[in-house]
């Protein structure tokens, strides 16, 4: 009746999963209490839970990612300390079975649950205001996106409660996530959740290249429109062309776990070097999908605050677009040591230093951009000079382990870890935190407090160096990664120093949810009333703060590159004096309801509750079917409403 | 155990060209990496929005030269360290055969669920957890792994290399000086893996001999039966010696990859 | 302004203008569009399973291999089903856009009939498979191979299924825009899968019957 699920499964003779899991339901329980109380129900459902406006899918996003930072980051700080503890014959505090759920939770929620939807969502929110469009080709299509990406993360919380997570690491290799070796749910759990994010996130994809390729206000040729939208496009291409192999992929090893198919197994002439070369296909762009906004947000922050147009913006396009060809060419380099032999090594080691061209020459253009600048530091220029300065860092040690001699002697050891987090904190962390900062005056129409918010870098810079740099040492040393416990307790101090610098970060998240409390407690003294409160130069500084759910009473006449910079120079904005009517996408359940359809089938999947799961199944089609039918009109926005709303952005009043 | 000093205190020649090569890269990107940093920091100071003596050319965008400049410096760093791949990647290759005038010595590595065994098939001895080897002479390695993928690797000798069911990969190294030097499976393969560890224990020849000597007579035997007993008793640290090992242990093993997990998992 | 019913206008037409600065595309081609791009993630999506067809495809663990199960009499039957359902369902969009209902309905009716009749004979292959032994567990070989040709069907049956909505809305709703252009996404769905469709035959069975 129940499939494989049982009482056992929730882990009563687990006091830290216990702990944490009572933890979550008593914060869940709370949150949705103080919503019923409060009479939020009817505003949260139709403002947010069905709304299609991207600005407000946009901000959805990014509050599941900085969520899930601290589910991501309390597994990180548990690891750290397990490693602080256990060299020599001690054991510490967590064993095998949990620390191996531990260190896969944390990749797997970091990489498809903190970076995708934060990078996303940032895309989601400002890309249609810098295009001087209303909104994305398929607005209701976003929404489902988002809901999808949702009921994935669920399902991986989930697992801490009911079952276990995959004990594999983030990718799961075969032969060990087969049913041979991973019998339980871990590995299905991990596998349902992403299938389901993924396809959000493939969806997601589309309709961003779409909405950059075909909607763009009037004069807005490709080479006007801003750098992050480029790196927007270039990114959501990559999802387009990856994701469908992480789908396949994972959808083989669902077979082979499911239907006792032979892809990857060991016996029946199954293949896991399949596994390996088809995830890291698709693994390799993933981390230029992560990374390429990353550096569009940086383009964006370092020419606004040094008051200068971003140097080079045709290198800067062709830096990108070369990086997304590159991207697809280099996958190899994570299996060098799978014994591929001298020349295909070679190559694929040289293609991937080759890709460092390109980025090296996004780094001195940001260089001279500042060069006769009037630089500002502001918040997001802080964290883009500390990207600046780690990045490159990061860089030096991914071209050393593209040499196949030296990637022999590193390869998946503490200097591996070392260097992908020194890429991907340095980039793409800092990147969004810098993108956060930038783009929440627009979202909410008041700035953060600078203060909490300088604390937060510092924290984050400086931890980040304590906690790194010492794995650099100790990977040297021949520590290898995913180790429970070492013997060797020269060791040790590495680890403590690591320790320390994880805690460093955490004062530094909690800085930022401080900021976040202190800056919406404090929000009329940092009122946004221009929407341009960093004298920005592209389109989205045009609109109020917060935007109209329209975006644009009338769409903007693009003349030249960096739009709204042009404009205030000429002085130019002139009130039309007749608005005509415009309409807007009306709210749907859809997305939600998908998602819903998705948690149940993916859970009934997992459990093999094969009547759930149809039920599940039949549900989401059932909801596919019936939006399809309907017939969904738009909401008309009056000329008068849209003059009314102009004059109070004008005046300085924040439109209601 | 003795102190280890990892990949930075090369112990044979491989390790030591591997190492070469870390040095070498590193020193030539930091020949630009130094620089930027010091740049960034520098652009940052003096450019800075107090500072009215900088100049502020806020419409200037664009330099054919600096362009120019700025692709040709990565893209020479590039250069010179593809050339460094491609002579490494194939100088270094793991299964080329070190040159030597010395006859090389067979070893057959199978990673198990959680140890490593050692069978030396010319000699028809086998150990557990320990590698004795003698000084100076080229070790050719075959591996494979028993279920679930590892990799062999002792850092202070070089090169680690996959271990992988149901297929053969190949490894050359030689350890140049005595010692006990510590080796580990790179890569994870389930509960016991923390315990995956091994001993390379390098001695002159005539100790080898010695020890060769000693574990034919007395070490216990190694057929198929205690192979399978072997495969099935989880994570072990034991060192044990086996005198007397079944010829083809290893081309077996290799064939047969539907082995039985070593352990019950709970659900 | 009128508004279009069932969709929200994305964009205002706006005076021409050359090139990519022309403003924002009209719905139909956002929506065609849009629709591409998903379309070739799909063929990415077979390319994934293509390229584990090509490394599996001799990995028959001592089973059958495909020169023993392969009726290319059988395939060549699948493949002229396929092709004339393309077809019909060509004349279907022409009908449809020059408003001849009927001419319509005959031609979805065909290009059903012709999907169904080739989902019915991929089936009793796989059935027939399945019975003597050689089923998707059999070998490295099977797995992909059910799993390539399966997709394929998986992507046929949701067609059908999706064809049968269309009818049914264009019957209840008439042939409006947005219908219009729903059925003009489903024509590329269906061409593209033809297209699978060759190179499916082409390396599956042409050169697995060998």
């Amino acid at each position: 009746m129940l499939g494989k699920l049982t009482w056992q499964a929730i882990p009563f003779n687990e006091p830290p999963a216990m702990a944490a899991s009572g933890m979550i339901v008593v914060g869940i329980i709370a949150i949705l209490a103080l919503i019923t109380r409060k009479g939020w129900w009817p505003y949260l459902w139709r403002e947010w839970l069905t709304s299609v406006d991207h600005k407000r899918i946009g901000v959805m996003y990014v509050i599941l990612a900085l969520v899930l930072l601290l589910r991501g980051f309390s597994d990180a700080i548990m690891m750290r300390t397990q490693l602080a503890m256990a060299a020599g014959g001690a054991s510490g505090y967590l064993p095998p079975e949990h620390y191996d759920q531990i260190f896969s939770a944390h990749g797997t929620i970091m990489i498809f649950f903190m970076a995708m939807p934060f990078v996303i969502g940032l895309m989601n929110f400002v890309v249609p205001l810098q295009l001087g469009v209303r909104d994305v080709a398929f607005p209701v299509l976003n929404s489902v996106s988002f809901w999808l990406t949702a009921a994935g993360a669920l399902l991986v919380n989930v697992s801490l409660m009911v079952g276990e997570f995959a004990r594999t690491g983030w990718l799961a290799y075969p032969p060990l996530s087969e049913l041979a070796y991973s019998p339980g749910v871990g590995v299905d759990y991990y596998l349902w959740s992403l299938q389901i994010s993924g396809l959000g996130t493939l969806l997601a994809g589309i309709n961003m290249v779409t909405t950059i390729l075909k909607l763009r206000a009037p004069g807005m040729t490709y080479m006007r429109m801003p750098v992050f939208c480029w790196t927007a496009l270039c990114s959501c291409m990559l999802i387009v062309a990856a994701f469908p192999v992480l789908t396949a992929t994972f959808g083989m090893l669902l077979l082979d776990r499911y239907a006792g198919m032979h892809f990857f197994t060991n016996t029946g002439g199954g293949n896991f070097m399949m596994y390996v070369n088809l995830i890291w296909v698709w693994g390799h762009p993933e981390v230029y999908i992560l990374v390429l906004p990353a550096f569009g947000i940086f383009s964006e922050v370092v020419a606004t605050f040094s008051g200068k147009q971003l140097f080079g913006y045709r290198s800067m396009v062709l830096a990108t677009l070369a990086i997304c060809v590159l991207s697809f060419m280099v996958w190899l380099h994570h299996f060098f040591t799978m014994g591929a032999g001298a020349d295909v090594n070679a190559v694929f080691g040289i293609m991937s230093m080759i890709i460092a061209i390109p980025t090296g020459v996004k780094l001195f253009n940001w260089l001279f951009t500042m060069f006769r600048g009037r630089i500002r530091f502001e918040v997001p220029v802080l964290w883009s000079l500390g990207f600046m300065v780690t990045f490159v860092m990061g860089g030096l040690t991914g071209v050393l382990l593209a040499v196949p001699p030296a990637n022999f002697i590193l390869h998946d050891s503490l200097f591996l870890v070392a260097h992908f987090h020194n890429v991907i904190i340095g980039a793409v962390v800092f990147g969004v935190m810098a993108g956060y900062d930038y783009w929440f005056p627009k979202a909410f129409g008041f700035t953060l407090h600078r203060g909490l918010g300088r604390v937060s870098f510092w924290c984050w810079f400086v931890g980040f160096y304590l906690a790194f740099f010492p794995l650099y040492a100790v990977g040297l040393l021949g520590m290898t990664r995913r180790m429970q416990h070492y013997a060797d307790l020269s060791w040790q101090p590495y680890m403590m120093v690591a320790e320390g610098g994880a805690v460093v970060i955490l004062c530094g998240i909690l800085a930022t949810i401080l900021q976040l409390v202190v800056s919406i407690r404090t929000r009329e003294r940092r009122r946004d009333l221009s929407g341009d409160p960093w004298n920005g130069r592209t389109l989205e500084w045009s609109t109020a703060s917060p935007p109209p759910v329209y975006n644009f009473a009338v769409m903007p006449q693009v003349e030249s590159l960096d739009a709204f910079w042009a404009t205030k120079q000429r002085a130019a904005a002139k009130a039309p004096e007749q608005y005509p009517a415009i309409e807007v996408p009306r709210n749907s359940p859809n997305g939600f309801l998908t998602a819903f359809f998705a948690v149940v089938s993916g859970f009934a999947l997992i459990w093999h509750i094969w009547w759930l799961a149809i039920l599940g199944v039949a549900g989401a089609l059932t909801i596919l079917v019936a939006f399809g039918w309907m017939q969904r009109t738009p909401v008309e926005v009056s000329g008068e409403q849209l003059a009314a709303d102009e004059r109070a952005r004008r005046s300085g009043l924040v439109p209601v | 155990m003795s102190r280890a000093e990892g990949v930075l205190d090369p112990q044979g020649p491989i390790a030591a060209a591997d190492r070469e090569i870390l040095f070498n890269a590193t020193v030539i990107m930091l020949v630009v990496v130094i620089p930027v940093i010091l740049l960034t920091l520098a652009f940052a100071w003096w450019y800075r929005a107090s500072n009215t003596r900088a100049a502020y050319t806020p419409d200037w965008a664009h330099s054919g030269r600096i362009e120019f400049v700025v692709w040709s410096i990565p893209a020479m760093v590039v250069l010179l360290l593809a050339a460094v791949a491609w002579t490494g990647s194939h100088d270094l290759d793991p299964a080329r055969a070190l040159a030597s005038k010395v006859k090389p010595l067979r070893i057959e590595v199978v990673a198990l669920d959680w140890k490593w065994l050692f069978i030396y098939p010319d000699l028809r001895v086998a150990t557990l957890n320990q590698l004795t080897v003698p000084t100076g002479v080229p070790l050719q390695f075959e591996l494979t792994s028993a279920n679930v993928m590892n990799a062999f690797w002792v850092p202070q000798l070089g090169s680690q290399i996959s271990t992988m069911p149901g297929m053969t990969t190949h490894l050359n190294l030689l350890a140049e000086h005595s010692g006990d030097f510590p080796g580990l499976s790179a890569n994870f393969s389930g509960e016991g893996f923390s315990d995956m560890r091994f001993v390379v224990h390098a001695v002159p020849a005539a100790a080898f001999s010695s020890w060769l000597a000693v574990t034919q007579a007395q070490g216990a035997a190694l057929d198929a039966g205690a192979y399978s007993q072997l495969a099935r008793s989880g994570a072990d640290v034991s060192i044990r010696d086996y005198g007397r090992v079944e010829r083809g242990l290893f081309e077996r093993i290799q064939h047969d990859t539907s082995g039985t997990p070593a352990h019950s998992m709970e659900q | 302004m009128s508004a279009q019913v069932g969709v929200a206008q994305l964009g205002a037409p706006e005076p021409a203008r050359a090139g990519s600065g022309a403003g924002p595309a009209p719905v139909r081609i956002v929506v065609g569009y849009g629709f591409w791009i998903f379309l070739l993630s799909d063929i990415i999506l077979f390319s994934a399973l293509f390229a584990t067809y090509a490394v599996l495809h001799d990995q028959t663990a001592g089973g059958p291999s495909g020169h023993e199960l392969f009726e290319l009499r059988h395939a060549g039957i699948e493949t002229l089903c396929l092709l004339f359902s393309s077809y019909t369902c060509g004349l279907a969009i022409l009908a449809i856009e020059r408003r001849r209902l009927w001419a319509f309905y005959l031609c979805g009716a065909l290009t059903l009939l012709l999907g169904a009749t080739f989902l019915g004979l991929e089936l009793s292959e796989f059935i027939a498979l399945v019975a003597r032994g050689a089923g998707p567990s059999r070998s490295a070989f099977l797995s992909a191979f059910f799993s390539l040709v399966g997709l394929h069907g998986a992507h046929v049956t949701v067609g059908l299924l999706w064809l049968i909505f269309l009818v049914a809305q264009t019957a209840y709703r008439g042939p409006l825009d947005y219908v219009r252009r729903r059925l003009l996404c489903f024509s590329l769905f269906w061409h593209a899968l033809d297209i699978i469709w060759v190179a499916l035959l082409t390396m599956v069975y042409l050169m697995g019957a060998r």
